[in-house]
């Protein structure tokens, strides 16, 4: 028998640990996600636009915390996700996932949990700080 | 300073198709290992009817059509300027490889900090899937470093 450990606040989320950002997985990012801001693939273009480096889009690092999110609990179960782009992810920036339930709620009678969401590198910098909303319909 | 008067307008809608080499290469991308989102098979195995379309996906559905540039021209910005400050998706429905999807976007908001040296746009997009069906919400915020 497995025991099922119930999910309540303070329950923390298996990390996901990247590798290092490099500039190859800026380059299929911008061309699989549609942006084609050349600030993150052109290093010409992001010297003109003061920055030293290319770096990542914010979007590549949410979309690490949505793999978090969906290995966690179905896509399907999912009911909001946000971030807050608090900081510049550079190449060489080896960014971990992490997420912990804050709240357990009931929403139209659906039980949910509100999750804090956080991208951090290895210093030890923030990157994203977010939520997300999961329904839990079988806890 | 951005045309205020620009707050409640409309974007031009745009729709994309999801394409299942295109979210197998999205799938690539991000390093994801979970099968359901790159391999038919497991996805039904799942009960999915094909690979489905991540959280964050439906971002890119507005630029892939130039939205991006549009959006520049419009705010009379230079893209060199430009951050990403926020991101909110409220999710209705899944959508899967075959839908599609159409953004349309609205700006609702336009404001400033620190004396007008950053301002902020905000973009609010309903996403729908071929049966005129709320997949998700967006909402974005823009920054522009003045």
């Amino acid at each position: 028998m497995t025991s099922v450990t119930p999910i309540a606040a303070g329950t923390e989320l298996p990390a996901l640990k990247l590798p290092p950002v490099d500039r190859r997985t800026l380059a299929l990012f911008a061309g699989a996600s549609g942006d084609h801001n050349p600030i993150h693939i052109d290093l010409d273009f992001a010297r003109a636009a003061g920055m030293p480096d290319v770096f990542s889009q914010g979007m590549l690092v949410m979309a690490w915390l949505g793999r978090l999110l969906t290995q966690w609990q179905p896509q399907a179960q999912l009911r909001q996700f946000t971030a807050r782009f608090q900081g510049i992810t550079h190449l060489g920036n080896a960014i971990t996932c992490s997420a912990q339930v804050t709240e357990t709620l009931t929403v139209d009678g659906e039980p949910r949990v509100k999750l804090l969401l956080r991208s951090v590198n290895q210093y030890g910098e923030t990157k994203i700080a977010g939520e997300a909303i999961v329904a839990l319909p079988n806890s | 300073m951005i045309d205020r008067s620009l707050v409640n307008h409309e974007l031009t809608a745009s729709t994309m198709l999801m394409e299942r080499g295109r979210l197998k290469f999205f799938a690539k991308a991000i390093g994801e290992t979970d099968a359901i989102y790159f391999d038919e098979a497991a996805a039904r195995a799942a009960g999915h009817p094909d690979l489905p379309v991540p959280p964050t996906f439906l971002f890119g559905a507005e630029l892939d059509s130039g939205g991006l540039e549009k959006l520049m021209q419009l705010l009379k910005l230079d893209l060199r300027k430009l951050l990403h400050g926020e991101q909110e998706f409220t999710y209705h429905r899944m959508a899967y490889a075959g839908d599609c999807i159409t953004v349309r976007s609205t700006i609702t908001d336009i404001y400033d900090k620190k004396g007008g040296a950053l301002e902020f746009v905000v973009k609010q997009s309903r996403a729908t899937n071929q049966r005129d069906e709320l997949v998700a919400e967006l909402r974005a915020v823009l920054v522009i470093r003045h």
